[in-house]
């Protein structure tokens, strides 16, 4: 064989030692979330029934549930979705279609940057002392929710962002010379069309904001509710209530925080069944996610 | 007047230039008040910490907190040393960036040049459904599913101990590393590799010597987003690496991180206003701190390997 082909052939099988080196890599991976999902399936599968979900928490293993635990997270799901929502999309707008180029837009930029890298306690500490203690909102519902929209409000900013400069510029020059206003092109041509984009990146964001324990438990939330917030619906005029905001709560994560932090190693059941109502609903969201994201992008050629 | 002509006149008056003009500009100044927001959330916790942490060093000094090799704020008598907090914070942190770095680099660059079209697309998101797994699930497996796997290896390795908590935090970690350096080294032009090919390189001299480091700028991006997400992880540590502030090293043993003790004080119920309380704001403080020094200097390393074309 000569020295070429001697050289070809080692090349070639240094390529196929690394083909080997990176699949092993990527199943690493791959078989851990196998492995955590499995593991929570024997553990927890079989605590799962109709009592789990209608029970409070309770001292004793066998009979305590996640009731108060996922209303808790509905709702405070809630508030975060109704006010980071909102203010979120409207700062992607601005940023993206309104905002001059100068040193403040910069900054708000820099800024936003920034704030996707904080760590989630941090949110908690300043939830803590500025809106438990100095606002005087409680450690409520109605603080929990605010705490995890501050959270996730860099992720809808940018999946805003991101949707918006998908749209090609023609839409927006084409919208102007008919004479419409910015504010028409935004509302009638650039929302409807970054409609997807921007439900994936929310999406994503609260599928975050439901797994996440640490700012919840640093303002106060409680690890042990044994009843449910007031209804939001009464059945006597205004028939809607807003008490609910200020109830202290507890929330799925936190829930289970709790059943794993106890020696008693009864109350790991009772966390694996929790985990596992938690890992179903973030995984039916991303899953939710990415399927919107492949049809969006199978349906729209500009 | 009669109504009808009311009616004509008021929808004269919203169809009006007038009344768009100041409709349009009431829209972007509610616009831009959202966007500036961000920044009245930054100084809110810029402050928060500040102020707290003040009343806290105007009763411990300074130079104790960073010396003092003892952390019992809530112990008589307290001791406020903040070093076994930082070292079981930078250990977690290292086992976690020693797993991700490797494992998410070579996975980048097995999807970027590698894998078939079709497996990437298919890879990508399944890996990406590794960071939608709650932290405190992670912290749940780390606990009751790799420490017991550990001991079978180590067999006097404790049930809480930082190695098994960075473990899991660093497979966590993995999906933030390759996804973001995977898109670096696609945004790399093709013709850079056919450069390569065209001087007798194979693929994978061509991944590591031409196509890495025109990617680095991105690539330290993602390092410094897994460093962030590992100072700051919460529950994986408060849950599997133990609760005790202890000085060492050695990741065999159990630590508090800083998190994880922000977690202890808040789930017991400190008085607003107490050493306690103003404690975990100091430690936040240094939390927040540390990962600004790695995210400053990881901005200036950006800096200095971006490479354009």
């Amino acid at each position: 064989m000569s020295d070429f082909a001697k050289i070809i052939k080692k090349r070639k099988r240094e390529d196929l030692i690394f083909n080997i080196i990176g699949i092993s890599c990527t199943l690493v991976g791959i078989v851990t979330l196998g492995a955590l999902i499995v593991d929570l399936l024997i553990d927890g599968l079989p605590r799962l029934d109709w009592q789990f979900f209608t029970s409070y928490p309770s001292r004793f293993p066998d009979k305590a549930g996640i009731l108060s635990a996922w209303v808790g997270t509905l709702l405070v799901m809630l508030v975060t979705a109704v006010t980071a929502v909102p203010l979120g999309v409207a700062a992607g707008i601005y940023l993206e279609e309104y905002a001059p180029k100068n040193w403040l837009t910069s900054l708000i930029e820099i800024n936003i940057a920034n704030l996707a890298g904080v760590p989630s306690i941090i949110y908690g500490l300043m939830a803590l002392g500025l809106l438990v203690y100095q606002l005087h909102l409680g450690q409520s519902i109605l603080t929990g929710g605010i705490t995890l929209s501050f959270l996730i409000l860099p992720i809808v900013i940018v999946a805003t962002r991101e949707a918006l400069r998908t749209i090609p510029q023609g839409i927006r020059e084409a919208a102007l010379a008919l004479g419409s206003t910015n504010w028409q092109v935004v509302r009638y041509h650039l929302l409807p069309y970054s409609t997807g984009g921007i439900l994936t990146g929310v999406i994503i964001a609260l599928s975050r904001a439901i797994g996440e324990t640490a700012p919840l438990v640093t303002i106060g939330a409680l690890t042990f509710i044994a009843f449910l917030p007031p209804s939001p619906i009464q059945n006597q005029p205004p028939y809607v209530s807003f008490d609910w905001l200020w109830s202290p709560f507890s929330v799925l994560p936190i829930q289970m925080f709790n059943w794993v932090s106890r020696p008693d190693r009864e109350f790991a059941v009772n966390a694996a069944g929790a985990g596992l109502a938690l890992i179903t609903v973030t995984l039916t969201l991303n899953a939710a996610a990415i399927y919107i994201r492949y049809r969006m992008r199978k349906k729209i050629t500009w | 007047m009669d109504p009808a002509i009311e009616r004509t006149k008021l929808s004269e008056f919203w169809d009006s230039e007038q009344f768009i003009r100041i409709k349009e500009r009431i829209i972007e100044s509610l616009l831009f008040l959202a966007a500036f927001f961000s920044i009245i959330i930054t100084l809110g916790i810029f402050g928060t910490l500040v102020y707290e942490s003040l009343t806290f060093f105007s009763r411990v000094s300074l130079i104790t907190f960073l010396t003092d090799t003892l952390w019992t704020p809530l112990f008589y008598p307290p001791r406020f040393g903040i070093l076994p907090l930082v070292t079981g914070t930078l250990v977690t942190t290292g086992i976690a960036l020693a797993i991700a770095l490797p494992i998410g680099s070579i996975v980048a660059i097995y999807l970027s040049e590698f894998a078939p079209r079709a497996v990437r697309e298919f890879l990508k998101p399944v890996l990406e459904l590794l960071s939608a797994v709650p932290t405190v699930v992670y912290g749940y497996f780390a606990l009751l599913f790799v420490a017991p796997l550990l001991q079978k290896f180590i067999p006097d390795l404790p049930t809480f101990s930082m190695l098994s908590a960075g473990i899991v935090m660093g497979i966590m970690i993995i999906p933030y590393v390759s996804s973001l350096s995977e898109d670096a080294m696609r945004a790399v032009p093709m013709s850079l590799r056919e450069s390569a090919y065209a001087l007798g390189a194979n693929r994978i001299i061509t991944a590591v010597k031409v196509v890495y480091p025109a990617a680095l700028s991105g690539i330290i991006a993602s390092y410094i987003l897994a460093v962030s997400r590992a100072l700051g992880e919460t529950m994986i540590v408060a849950i599997a690496a133990g609760m005790q502030p202890n000085l060492t090293l050695d990741p065999r043993e159990p630590a508090a991180t800083i998190t994880a003790f922000i977690v202890q004080v808040s789930l017991g119920d400190l008085p607003h206003g107490s050493i306690g309380y103003q404690s975990i704001f100091a430690a936040g403080l240094t939390l927040f701190l540390m990962t600004l020094i790695f995210n400053v200097v990881g901005f200036y390393l950006r800096k200095r390997y971006r490479e354009t074309y």
